[in-house]
């Protein structure tokens, strides 16, 4: 029989996190299937793994590193008996309850867990830009991680694509090693929130290219360019740089639930009436998985801390 | 660090790595890398249970430039296998116990 359990959370960034420690508070001692190692934001503790100085978490007077931020959370659920398994869901079958749920082997007859509540906390992960030579130049100067890579490009030209806070955080990054950073955007504003785009601005060493896509990347061994196409006049041009990192946006780490849980047109897990209810019963979503607006540490933090209370609830109603 | 994990430097690492008569996979990796950090406990229990067919060496790049630039390490974490003194497989990014196995067993 597989074991049976009263919460279950898939993920483990702020949002998975504070759900674990929500629920082991209550004695519910949650069972979070965590993840598995990985370079892209698909990985334990989530997007901050792959970032530096959070300043924008409240309670850190002078900012804390994202890794960081993610151990002492991990400890704190650990500490009100959340189980922490390093691995990742491969299937679930929300038809049934309790909720069935898969690890390793999606085609076992059995599976892995049985869940009396589900918390879907999976989040989101980086796109890429999906040109040709992106994945065979990707650790050799294609990099979606620039607090892992930016080291390896001191006193050498990096290009950032992207227009979001994430590219101008990563770009602010990066001119500490690079000997100029140029941002690469489609448009010709960005939709970075003001205080980054200032700090972007006022950096000398931060250029921007304006309405231009990238649409290959070239090189032998390692990176040595971009061909840029210009947006509004439709040229093509070579543009020389050692490294180009990606931060164009996110899409929801929802495949798993595809056909079982509604989604929105653009893939996210659809809650309902301010709640993190789901369209089925017993099941909860929080954090980035299902926030295509706010999607900050704090605000997936605060929506785990509903899914616990909601599940909390939703298993005192049933009498479990 | 584990009693299974060898720490190679830019002055050892010819010794320790280039005459070993089993395979030896390198860490490149640094204090400031989230995924280096992950990867660490998969590494310790390979060393463990693989004890005698490979010999796996930490190389921190920040301390030792010489060999990351000799190996053209561009990205971190990244893990080379030297077999016989040579390169014989090149892992970029942090893995899954399962992934990384499948990816070095044909070496061992």
């Amino acid at each position: 029989m597989p074991e049976r359990r009263k919460v279950v959370i898939v993920g483990s960034g702020p949002a998975g996190l504070t759900a674990a420690l929500y629920t082991g508070r209550a004695m519910l001692n949650p069972l979070v299937i965590e993840g598995e190692p990985s370079s892209t934001s698909d990985q334990p503790g989530g997007q901050l793994m792959l970032t530096t100085d959070v300043e924008n978490y409240p309670g850190f007077v002078d900012g804390i590193m994202g890794p960081e931020l993610m151990g002492i959370m991990r400890a704190q659920a650990v500490r009100f008996d959340a189980e922490l398994r390093t691995a990742k869901v491969s299937r679930v079958d929300l038809t049934p309850w309790p909720f069935h749920v898969w690890v390793g082997d999606p085609d076992a007859a059995e599976p892995t867990v049985l869940a009396d509540t589900l918390i879907v906390a999976t989040g989101a992960r980086s796109l890429m830009l999906g040109v040709p030579n992106e994945d065979r130049l990707l650790g050799y100067g294609v990099s979606t991680c620039a607090t892992c890579d930016g080291f390896f490009f001191r006193d050498q030209p990096i290009a950032v694509v992207g227009g979001g806070d994430s590219a101008l955080e990563e770009a602010i990054f990066l001119a500490r090693f690079g000997s100029k950073v140029t941002i690469i955007h489609r448009r010709d504003e960005l939709r970075a929130s003001k205080i980054m785009r200032g700090r972007a601005m006022a950096n000398d060493k931060i250029e921007f290219k304006w309405n231009s896509v990238v649409t290959d990347i070239v090189g032998d061994t390692k990176v040595s360019g971009l061909r840029l196409r210009d947006t509004v006049t439709g040229e093509e041009s070579d543009f020389p740089t050692a490294a180009l990192f990606v931060a164009i946006g996110h899409e929801p780490n929802s495949s798993l639930f595809k056909g079982q849980l509604e989604l929105e047109a653009n893939g996210y897990v659809r809650t309902f009436d301010g709640t993190t209810r789901t369209s089925v019963d017993g099941v909860f979503a929080c954090g980035d998985v299902q926030d295509d607006y706010y999607r900050q540490a704090i605000t997936s933090a605060g929506s785990g801390c509903m899914a616990a209370i909601d599940a909390e609830r939703w298993l005192e109603m049933r009498g479990e | 660090m584990s009693d299974n994990i060898e720490t190679l430097t830019d002055a050892t690492f010819d010794e320790q790595v280039k005459s070993s008569d089993v395979p030896v996979l390198v860490d490149f990796w640094a204090e400031w890398c989230g995924p280096c950090k992950m990867i660490s406990p998969v590494l310790e229990e390979i060393a463990e249970e693989q004890a005698g067919k490979i010999r796996i060496g930490k190389l921190n790049i920040d301390d030792n430039l010489d060999v990351t630039r000799r190996y053209e390490v561009l990205s971190i974490p990244t893990l080379i296998l030297f077999k016989d003194g040579e390169v014989a497989a090149r892992l970029i990014g942090a893995k899954p116990k399962g992934a990384l196995l499948e990816e070095i067993s044909a070496y061992l």
